[in-house]
């Protein structure tokens, strides 16, 4: 890395993490100083204290968040991307179905989730359908949208050339909807963690591992509101790490095919 | 918005089709190539010869380049073979020959994102070359580029015509340019658009730089600039009220 790069990739690092420490520094001073209880409002050296305190347990809590959020997800990747690729081939079908598909949106998951639990009994799977249901949405409408963007006189060109409508496909409208359907699944990715987090607080409960929303409910009940920050925190921070790996992987697709963005 | 157009082509011919905007030239080329048809009266095309070979009897050069711009230069020549069902590999090979005759053979792997406006538009003329055509549309390709570019993609696609005399129509609003490129001239009428000259260009068939700025060529190109002043200038009936 140059100079150059090195001193970017800090200017770009610096505030946040400048915003970081004085926002702890300031949130421990002040639990501190006005005596909050710690119950309502632990100090961070607490919330660190517990989490490593309780390392193990989150630690397994967070894989089985982390799995029922990723297979939920990669099934909204799938579904959600050729349910668009279905919708963009048929302006019947779109009309007929995209109020439905519009419903999994607006559909309270919290009222849901105990559905699910009946249809799917507790645990992995019932959380990942959560995910799925909270997550698919975005990735239809992108995908639709991308699909149908493409320049008009590209469109001419392969017409002109008499080209199959798989080869119109492939070669010219997946392509054209790549950048549109990433920014899909960037919003998805965020989305398929709450979704996972809600079906846990309802569906949950099974033999093995609890996932970081029990993780939550446990706490709570227990008032340890230092383990709650510590799950809460986790739980961001899988969403995030989530959202980067799929903008990673997006950016460099989009590289590949040289898309403006 | 187009008005009785009787439009015989001689086989191996370069027209040029010169208009005032707007008064329905690219519509002509687009109803031509069979992209779109009219919504009112009817259009009468005379078939081409059926061709056994793969790959398409016309070809359209748009107004920008409109390359693909994830395929690299190679592939983007590549690309009508491949929709007629060449195997990739044989319709890269194919690509080399048409890329060659617009001299771009030491760029093929670089990307449309890499190229200059000028050598886009080679590779767009490579793209309509590389199924061979028996017919050639251009839609106004070299409007956007400067003029010593433009003059020199000139000599060049009159070149690629004199070794291959397929049939061009040229879509353009520069009489230098019509003048230049072809042997016969029409002069298209404002809206609705008709054919007010039918002009056959008496230059010689082998066109230098220094006819440019020969007696000669400045006088077909008057001839085509009194048609267009004629039927294409402001219509004044029309100015001041709303378009």
């Amino acid at each position: 890395m140059s100079d150059r790069a090195a001193e970017t990739a800090w200017s770009k690092v610096a505030p946040p993490l400048f915003t970081l420490v004085c926002a702890v520094a300031l949130w421990e001073s002040a639990v501190r100083a006005l005596h909050v209880p710690a119950f309502l409002v632990p100090p961070p050296s607490a919330v660190l204290s517990a989490a490593w305190a309780e390392r193990a347990s989150l630690a397994a809590s967070l894989l089985t968040t982390a799995e029922g959020a990723l297979s939920g997800f990669l099934l909204s990747v799938v579904l959600g991307s050729l349910v668009g690729l279905i919708f963009s081939l048929s302006r019947w079908l779109e009309r007929g179905l995209y109020p439905y598909a519009l419903f999994l949106q607006t559909v309270p998951i919290v009222a849901v989730a105990p559905l699910l639990v009946l249809w799917f009994g507790p645990g992995l799977r019932a959380v990942s359908v959560s995910a799925f249901i909270v997550s698919v949405f975005p990735i239809i409408a992108n995908t639709l949208a991308g699909l149908r963007s493409v320049d008009p006189r590209l469109d001419d060109l392969f017409r002109l050339y008499g080209a199959k409508l798989g080869d119109t496909v492939l070669k010219l409208r997946l392509p054209s909807a790549v950048p549109s359907m990433a920014t899909g699944f960037k919003v998805a990715s965020g989305l398929a963690v709450i979704g996972a987090i809600v079906g846990e607080f309802v569906a949950g409960f099974s033999e093995g591992n609890a996932g970081l929303g029990i993780t939550v409910l446990a706490a709570y009940r227990q008032l340890r509101t230092d383990l709650l920050f510590a799950a809460v925190l986790l739980a961001s921070l899988l969403g995030l790490s989530l959202f980067a790996l799929v903008s990673g992987l997006s950016s460099l697709l989009l590289r590949r095919l040289r898309a403006e963005w | 918005m187009l008005e009785n157009i009787d439009l015989e082509l001689t086989r191996g011919s370069f027209v040029a089709l010169l208009g005032p905007s707007g008064c329905g030239k690219s519509t002509l080329l687009r109803f031509i190539s069979g992209l779109a048809t009219p919504s009112q009266g009817s259009i009468e095309l005379t078939p081409l010869s059926s061709r056994p070979s793969a790959g398409s009897a016309i070809a359209f050069v748009f107004q920008d380049a409109q390359l693909l711009p994830w395929r690299s230069v190679l592939d983007n020549v590549a690309l009508p073979l491949e929709l007629a069902g060449v195997d990739r590999n044989s319709a890269r090979e194919r690509a080399r020959k048409p890329l060659a005759d617009v001299e771009l053979s030491d760029v093929l792997d670089r990307y449309p994102d890499q190229l200059s406006g000028g050598m886009r538009m080679r590779v767009s003329i490579a793209r309509a070359l590389v199924t061979e055509p028996e017919l050639l549309l251009l839609d106004e390709p070299f409007a956007a580029l400067d003029e010593l570019t433009r003059q020199r993609l000139d000599e060049r696609l009159r070149a690629l015509w004199l070794a291959r005399k397929m049939t061009v129509v040229f879509v353009t609003h520069a009489l230098a340019e019509a003048a230049y490129l072809a042997d016969r001239a029409l002069v298209m009428s404002r809206r609705p658009g008709k054919i007010v000259l039918d002009h056959a260009l008496a230059l010689p068939e082998l066109r230098t730089q220094d006819l440019r700025t020969s007696a000669a060529f400045v006088d077909q190109t008057a001839i085509l600039y009194r048609a267009l002043r004629a039927h294409g200038g402001f219509d004044d009936s029309q100015v001041g009220e709303p378009p």
